[in-house]
C-alpha cells in the first residue's frame, strides 16, 4: 500500500511537530500547516489524500475551511479534530461533509483507523467515478 | 453595589411600605369615619328634633283633652245646678225633701260627685240643706266662696277644708227670689274630682296637679313638690304666663336633680292650672333608647372599620413583607443562576483551551513511547516503569476529556423542540459517551432495554441532559463506596408510560436529604463540586413532559432513580402504540 498523504492543519505548531513525527513514524506521508493561508496553497501543491483540520483557527472558522476544501476538490476526506467536545457532534461534522470528527487529546490509534477508512473511502469514491467516467 | 447596601435599601423600602400603608389606612379610617359621624349626626338631630316635637305635640293633645275633661265636669257640676235653680221655685228649693230627693237623683246620676246641697240667703245663712252634714242654719257671711258668689251669676269656689274640715269646692248659683238674692249652693266632693286628675297618668313619673291663682294646690299633694331656684314650684309655675286655652310646655327644667318637663294650661276661665309634670328621660324614654342605639351603633360601626382597616393592614404588610422576601429570595436564585451560567461559559471556554495543551502532552508521551520501542531500550531496568508512566500520561489526559465533557453538558445550549425521541437509542449514547469514565472508576454498566420501546415526543437534548445527570450522579455516588460498583439502567413500557430507571450500589442518600433532593441549588457535594441545579433541572424536564421522577435510596446499599414519562401527548401524532393497536 502507497504511504497515505494526509495533511496536519492546527494553529499549535508544538502539536502538530508532534503529532506529524508520530504519524511520519507510522508510514504516512504528513504535511504539517499552521496558518489558514497555508493550509490553502499547501492544499494546491500537494493534493493530500486525507485532511486532519482542527476546528478553531485563528483567521477562519474551521467548517468553513471544510466547505471551502471540499467545494476545492470533494474527493478529499476530512476528519475534523477539536478541544471543544460539545462544540460540534459526530452527526453534524458528517452531515457539513466532513469524514469524521475526532475529540482531543487523540487517541493515535483511533486516529490512524480513522485515517486509513477514510482512505478506503476515498479510493472508492475515486474508482466509482473513474469507472462512471470511462 | 455591595450586599450590605443591598440590604438597607430593602430595609427602608420595607419601612417605607409601612409608612404608606399607616398613612393609608390613617386616611381610610378617616374617609370612612366623617361619613358616618356626619350622617349618623344629622340623621340624629332631624330624629330627634321630629321625634321630641311629635312627643310634645302628643302630650298637648292629651293635656288638652284632660283639660277640656276637667273643664266640662266642672261646667256640667255647674249646669246641673243651674238646671236645679231654674227649673224649680224658691219654694220648692227651699223645702229640704225636696232638696234631698234631688242630691239623691244627682248624686246616683254622677257617681256621688255631689256631696250635699244648700240654699243660702244672703246675710249667708243656709236656709236649707241637704247632705250628710248637719249645716242648717250654718253661716257663710264671712266665707270667702259666699262672697264670691254673690259678685257673679255663677261662681265655682276654690278647694278649701270650709266648716267640715274636709278638702271640697263648691258649685255655687245666683237665684233672685222676692227681690231677694239666694245662693243654692252644692259641695262636689273632693276625692271624686281628685281621682279625675290623678287619672292622668303617664309613663312611670307622669301625673298631674291643679293650682289656683294664688298658686295654692287644688288636687292632693302626692308627690312632695319642692322649690324650683328658691321658689317653690307652684309659685314659679303660676308666675308663668299663659295664652288663654293653650298647653304651655316648660322643658329641661332641673330640679330634684332630674329634668322636668312641665305642661301648663288654664282650667276654669284661668282661675285654676292643669299642670302636668314628667321627667324628662321617661317622657322621651323611647327617643333616648335609640339616641343611645345611635351612639351604640356609631361607636361599633367606628370600631369595626378601625379593627378591620388594621387588619387588613397587617395583612398587606405580611403579604408585602413575604413578597419581599421572596424577590430577594428569587434575586438570589438569580445571583446564583447568574453565577451558573458564567460558570458555564467559562467551563466551556476552559474545556477547549485546557483540551489543546493535554493533546500535547499525551502526544508528546505517545512521542516517547514511539521512541522506547524504536530504540533499543529493552535492557534498560526502568524500561517498564517509563512504559506505565507514559500510560498513565495518555489515561490522564483522556480523564481531562472526560471531565471537561462532563463540564460542558450544563453550558450546552438544549434544544427544546419535542421530536419522536427513541428513549433507548438515546441511553446507549451516554453509555457510550461515558464509558470511558466509568473504566477509570472500575464501574460496570448494566443496560437492560426494553425492545421495540415506542417512540416518545421529547426534546433528545433535554432527555439527554436529564440521562446524562442521572448517569453521572450514579457513577459520583459509587466513588469510593465500592470497589465492585454497577449502575443499571432500565427501559420498560408499562401501560402508556415509558418507566427509566437508574441504579446504583453506591452510597445512598440519607433520609433527611431525600425531600430536598430535587430543591435547586441543593447539594451535599464539596463546595466547588456540585452546583445542585442538575437533579433540579432533571425534575423541570420530566415534569414538563408530564411525568414523574422519584428516588428510592438506603444508605450503604444504593440509590434507584425512576422516572416514567407518558407516551404520546399529541394526540395528531401518529404513534407505534396505535399500530400496535
Amino acid at each position: 500500500m502507497s504511504q497515505i498523504k494526509v495533511m496536519l492543519i492546527d494553529d499549535e505548531l508544538e502539536f502538530t511537530s508532534i503529532f506529524s513525527e508520530r504519524l511520519i513514524l507510522r508510514n504516512f506521508d504528513v504535511i504539517a500547516v499552521n496558518k489558514v493561508e497555508d493550509a490553502f496553497t499547501k492544499l494546491r501543491e500537494t493534493l493530500p489524500d486525507v485532511i486532519l483540520l482542527d476546528l478553531k483557527m485563528p483567521g477562519m472558522n474551521g467548517i468553513e475551511m471544510l466547505k471551502i476544501m471540499r467545494r476545492f476538490d470533494p474527493t478529499i476526506e476530512i476528519i475534523i479534530i477539536t478541544g471543544h467536545a460539545l462544540g460540534l457532534d459526530k452527526e453534524e461534522a458528517v452531515s457539513m461533509g466532513a469524514f469524521d470528527r475526532l475529540l482531543k487529546p487523540l487517541d493515535i490509534n483511533e486516529v490512524i483507523k480513522t485515517i486509513e477508512q477514510a482512505y478506503k473511502k476515498k479510493n472508492l469514491e475515486q474508482r466509482f467515478l473513474k469507472n462512471n467516467t470511462l | 453595589m455591595n450586599i450590605t447596601d443591598n440590604k438597607t435599601t430593602q430595609m427602608t423600602g420595607l419601612e417605607y411600605y409601612r409608612l404608606f400603608i399607616k398613612k393609608m389606612v390613617i386616611l381610610l379610617v378617616i374617609f370612612s369615619l366623617v361619613p358616618l359621624l356626619l350622617i349618623n349626626t344629622v340623621l340624629r338631630h332631624y330624629f330627634l328634633s321630629s321625634y321630641s316635637d311629635k312627643v310634645m305635640e302628643h302630650m298637648t293633645e292629651l293635656i288638652q283633652k284632660h283639660k277640656q275633661n276637667i273643664d266640662n265636669f266642672l261646667q256640667e257640676r255647674l249646669n246641673n245646678i243651674r238646671v236645679l235653680a231654674s227649673s224649680n221655685s224658691m219654694e220648692q228649693l227651699t223645702n229640704e225633701d225636696f232638696l234631698k230627693k234631688n242630691l239623691d237623683i244627682l248624686q246616683k246620676e254622677y257617681d256621688n260627685a255631689f256631696v250635699d246641697l244648700g240654699i243660702v240667703d244672703i246675710n249667708g245663712i243656709q236656709i236649707a240643706y241637704a247632705g250628710k252634714y248637719k249645716l242648717v242654719s250654718a253661716n257663710y257671711k264671712d266665707s270667702t266662696w259666699f262672697n264670691q258668689a254673690l259678685k257673679s251669676k255663677y261662681y265655682i269656689s276654690d278647694v278649701f277644708l270650709g266648716l267640715r274640715g274636709q278638702p271640697h269646692f263648691i258649685v255655687a248659683v245666683k237665684k233672685q227670689w222676692n227681690n231677694k238674692d239666694y245662693i243654692i249652693r252644692a259641695t262636689i266632693d273632693f276625692n271624686t274630682f281628685n281621682s279625675m286628675v290623678e287619672k292622668i297618668r303617664i309613663g312611670a313619673t307622669g301625673f298631674a296637679f291643679i293650682v289656683n291663682k294664688t298658686g295654692q294646690l287644688q288636687t292632693r299633694n302626692m308627690y312632695n313638690l319642692q322649690t324650683i331656684n328658691g321658689t317653690s314650684v307652684l309659685d314659679f309655675l303660676n308666675k308663668i304666663d299663659l295664652q288663654k286655652e293653650d298647653v304651655h310646655a316648660v322643658q329641661n327644667l332641673q330640679y330634684r336633680g332630674k329634668e322636668f318637663i312641665f305642661f301648663i294650661v288654664s282650667l276654669k276661665e284661668g282661675q285654676w292650672r292643669l299642670i302636668f309634670q314628667q321627667e324628662q328621660g321617661d317622657a322621651f324614654s323611647e327617643l333616648y333608647k335609640a339616641r343611645q342605639m345611635g351612639i351604640i351603633i356609631l361607636l361599633c360601626g367606628s370600631i369595626g372599620v378601625i379593627l378591620i382597616y388594621y387588619l387588613m393592614s397587617r395583612k398587606m404588610i405580611r403579604f408585602i413583607e413575604l413578597s419581599e422576601q421572596q424577590r430577594e429570595k428569587m434575586n438570589e436564585q438569580l445571583i446564583e443562576s447568574g453565577k451558573l451560567a458564567s460558570i458555564g461559559e467559562l467551563a466551556a471556554g476552559i474545556a477547549h483551551e485546557i483540551n489543546n495543551p493535554v493533546a500535547i502532552m499525551v502526544e508528546e508521551a505517545g512521542w516517547i513511547q514511539d521512541l522506547l520501542k524504536e530504540e533499543d531500550f529493552k535492557d534498560s531496568e526502568n524500561v517498564q516503569e517509563f512504559s506505565r508512566s507514559l500510560l498513565q500520561i495518555k489515561l490522564q489526559g483522556m480523564r481531562c476529556k472526560d471531565i471537561t465533557f462532563k463540564l460542558l453538558s450544563f453550558a450546552r445550549k438544549t434544544d427544546p423542540r419535542a421530536v419522536k425521541t427513541q428513549i433507548n437509542d438515546l441511553i446507549e449514547e451516554i453509555v457510550k459517551l461515558s464509558k470511558q469514565r466509568a473504566k477509570y472508576s472500575h464501574i460496570e454498566i448494566k443496560t437492560e432495554f426494553e425492545q421495540d420501546l415506542p417512540e416518545l415526543m421529547a426534546s433528545p437534548s433535554e432527555l439527554q441532559q436529564v440521562f446524562l445527570n442521572l448517569f453521572n450522579n450514579a457513577i459520583d455516588a459509587i466513588g469510593t463506596a465500592n470497589d465492585e460498583g454497577m449502575v443499571s439502567i432500565v427501559t420498560k413500557r408499562t401501560g402508556d408510560t415509558v418507566l427509566i430507571s437508574f441504579s446504583d450500589n453506591g452510597q445512598g442518600i440519607p433520609k433527611s436529604n431525600i425531600a430536598r433532593i430535587f430543591d435547586p441549588f441543593f447539594t451535599t457535594k464539596p463546595i466547588g463540586k456540585g452546583t445542585g441545579i442538575g437533579l433540579s433541572i432533571c425534575h423541570g424536564i420530566i415534569k414538563k413532559l408530564g411525568g414523574d421522577i422519584t428516588v428510592s435510596s438506603e444508605v450503604g446499599i444504593g440509590t434507584t432513580f425512576e422516572l416514567t414519562i407518558p407516551l404520546f401527548l399529541e394526540k395528531d401524532t401518529e404513534t407505534p402504540l396505535f399500530k400496535e393497536l
